[in-house]
């Protein structure tokens, strides 16, 4: 038997599921936004600021879910601040303590560039613009991009750094996260945005197919990494069934199709983003609960 | 540091009577499992069955019988946390609440843990759980409050076949290794120890002697640190970034050199048509 079979399970579910995907598309609209604000033209910048509204509220998602799942919540700041000395608690090789820092900053980046956004569009005063324009702006974007990468991809990282079936038998997971946290952002923005007929909405979408093309190949490779061993037990299951169905045909197949055919008329493009975000779920679903199961 | 400390556990003497088990809950004030009305298994003679937040000590049984039962062996051992020199656990406790002790034991305090439960994944023995009457992690402190009184831990003091030894890790190595030879003097060629060097974990604070494979008793014949990952794995992450990046930019270069191209040829119509 693998060793990883040895070990016992954290019980992470259904508030660490939702915070994987939450987190993942809230990193990967900032990335979208952050790569179309620094390189894209003035026309593109309502979806990067699309990108900004989503990237903040999933940020304060994503820590209300954390929080949740702690089994002693009222004592979630341990996690930045040692409670002894009053110290920063940071250890750079356990990747849920410098996760807590990273949403921690991605959560102030998220929300310089909220406001920043706001600015522009005349909600909030317009001296604040500077937030995401200029050089200012500039640092906002680089840095909330930096960490909206990190969190979308450390998920993976950190379900890798255990001694877990399937997790930590691969080490593809944080991959495999992010390309997903990305596309799922991606599909949002498409999924909000579409009616509005926005000029970077085609390269969004030529984006997004690639990026699901990336995800299957890694997928794949993930699963070549893992070994039967560790398949067998874990994934030739409903899990595996569900793993096929509801990522690789609904999630990434499905919706390439739809990209090059436009099979179901003006429903097309919104259809196959959401095809992608209930794939993106469904991903997370299968790779934490079946380990879990296991 | 003090010297360090740890337990020899001599699976080959235990009689599987759970002594160990029992002195640990009294000492340690840990609650009955299931509010004191323990159900049978049904399907062992044991009726503890695992290690857990308010089950620090655990003795398997590891019942091989045929299925007539006309021949087989029982197996014994008094799981406990290994106190490993290398511990995952420690490793990747967030909140510091994971410590290692001048006895060179792993120490999880409680009044620190905020439950998040990354050491129960990482584990390579799956020793740790959650207390349900404090919500924090909790497993064997090797009775870091006795020691610190010059006192033996309460499983080793209840031990009545020194099954379970407590001492200097020297001096219980070198036990160990006497008692080996001893067994395989008498022929039990199966006997081995596990955890009593370095190529464990660094070595683990609370080895044993095992009569069969470390598979048999549910241990990993080779675990490791859960930070192996880390590097690979942070690595494949970045590079991806960098080329999801890369992806974005040749994309809106493309769409811009579109653009630029269709306007130029819109201008080129246009010229022509004033030529025309
Ligand atoms: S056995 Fe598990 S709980 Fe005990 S020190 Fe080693 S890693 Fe930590
Ligand atoms: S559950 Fe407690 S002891 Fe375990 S890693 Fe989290 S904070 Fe540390």
């Amino acid at each position: 038997m693998p060793d990883s079979f040895f070990t016992a399970s954290p019980e992470w579910r259904w508030w660490i599921v939702f915070y994987f995907f939450v987190g993942g598309i809230a990193g990967g609209a900032f990335a979208i936004a952050a790569l179309l604000r620094l390189f894209g033209r003035e026309v593109d910048r309502p979806l990067s600021r699309l990108g900004y509204y989503i990237a903040f509220p999933g940020s304060i998602i994503s820590g209300i879910l954390l929080i949740a799942d702690l089994k002693r919540p009222e004592r979630f700041w341990h996690m930045l601040i040692q409670s002894e000395t009053f110290a920063p608690a940071f250890k750079w090789w356990s990747p849920i303590s410098v996760g807590s820092w990273g949403l921690l900053l991605f959560g102030l980046f998220s929300f310089l560039a909220f406001v920043g956004g706001l600015a522009e569009v005349g909600i909030l005063p317009r001296g604040l613009q500077a937030l995401v324009q200029g050089g200012l702006g500039a640092v906002v974007n680089v840095l909330g991009g930096i960490s909206g990468f990190f969190l979308a991809g450390y998920t993976g990282v950190l379900l890798s750094t255990t001694n877990r079936p399937l997790w930590s038998d691969t080490v593809w997971l944080g991959l495999l996260f992010l390309l997903s946290g990305f596309s799922t952002g991606a599909a949002l923005l498409i999924l909000l945005s579409w009616r509005q007929n926005l000029p970077a909405l085609a390269w969004l979408k030529e984006l997004d197919t690639w990026v699901l093309g990336l995800e299957l190949v890694v997928l794949i490779v993930l699963l070549a990494t893992v070994g039967m061993a560790v398949l067998r037990p874990v994934l030739f299951n409903a899990w595996g069934v569900l793993l096929v169905l509801g990522v690789v045909l609904v999630g990434i197949l499905v919706p390439g199709l739809l990209h090059y055919r436009p099979l179901l008329g003006r429903l097309t493009v919104p259809g196959a983003a959401l095809l992608v975000l209930v794939g993106g779920f469904v991903l997370r679903v299968v790779m934490l609960l079946s380990s879990e199961a296991a | 540091m003090a010297e360090p400390m740890g337990f020899f556990t001599d699976t080959s003497v235990c009689i599987g009577c759970k002594a160990c088990e029992v002195a640990c809950k009294a000492w340690n004030q840990l609650p009955a499992r299931n509010g004191g009305k323990v159900p049978l298994t049904g399907q062992s003679y044991d009726n503890t069955v695992e290690l857990s937040g308010i089950q620090w000590r655990h003795v398997k049984f590891i019942e091989q019988f045929s299925p007539d039962r006309s021949s087989g062996r029982w197996l014994m051992m008094s799981d406990v946390c290994k106190h490993c020199v290398q511990a995952g656990c420690l490793e990747v406790c967030p909140t510091g609440a994971i410590i290692r002790t001048e006895f060179d034991t792993v120490v999880i305090q409680s009044d620190v843990c905020n439950g998040c439960r990354a050491c129960i994944a990482a584990c390579p023995f799956g020793v740790i759980d959650i207390n349900p009457e404090t919500n924090t992690a909790m497993k064997c402190t090797l009775c870091y409050d006795r020691m610190q009184a010059g006192m033996v831990p309460a499983c080793a003091q209840a031990c009545p076949t020194h099954s379970i030894q407590f001492g200097p890790i020297s001096e219980l190595r070198q036990h160990a290794e006497a008692r080996l030879a001893q067994l395989q003097a008498q022929g039990v060629s199966q006997a081995r120890l596990y955890g009593h060097d370095e190529s464990i974990l660094g070595g683990l604070n609370s080895f044993y002697l095992l009569l069969d494979e470390p598979e048999v008793y549910g241990l990993p014949s080779n675990p490791q640190l859960p930070s192996r990952n880390v590097a690979p794995s942070a690595g494949l992450s970045a590079a991806g970034a960098v080329a999801l990046g890369v992806l974005g930019l040749v994309g809106l270069r493309k769409q811009r050199m579109d653009k630029l191209a269709a306007e130029a040829r819109e201008q080129q119509e246009g010229d022509g048509s004033h030529a025309g």
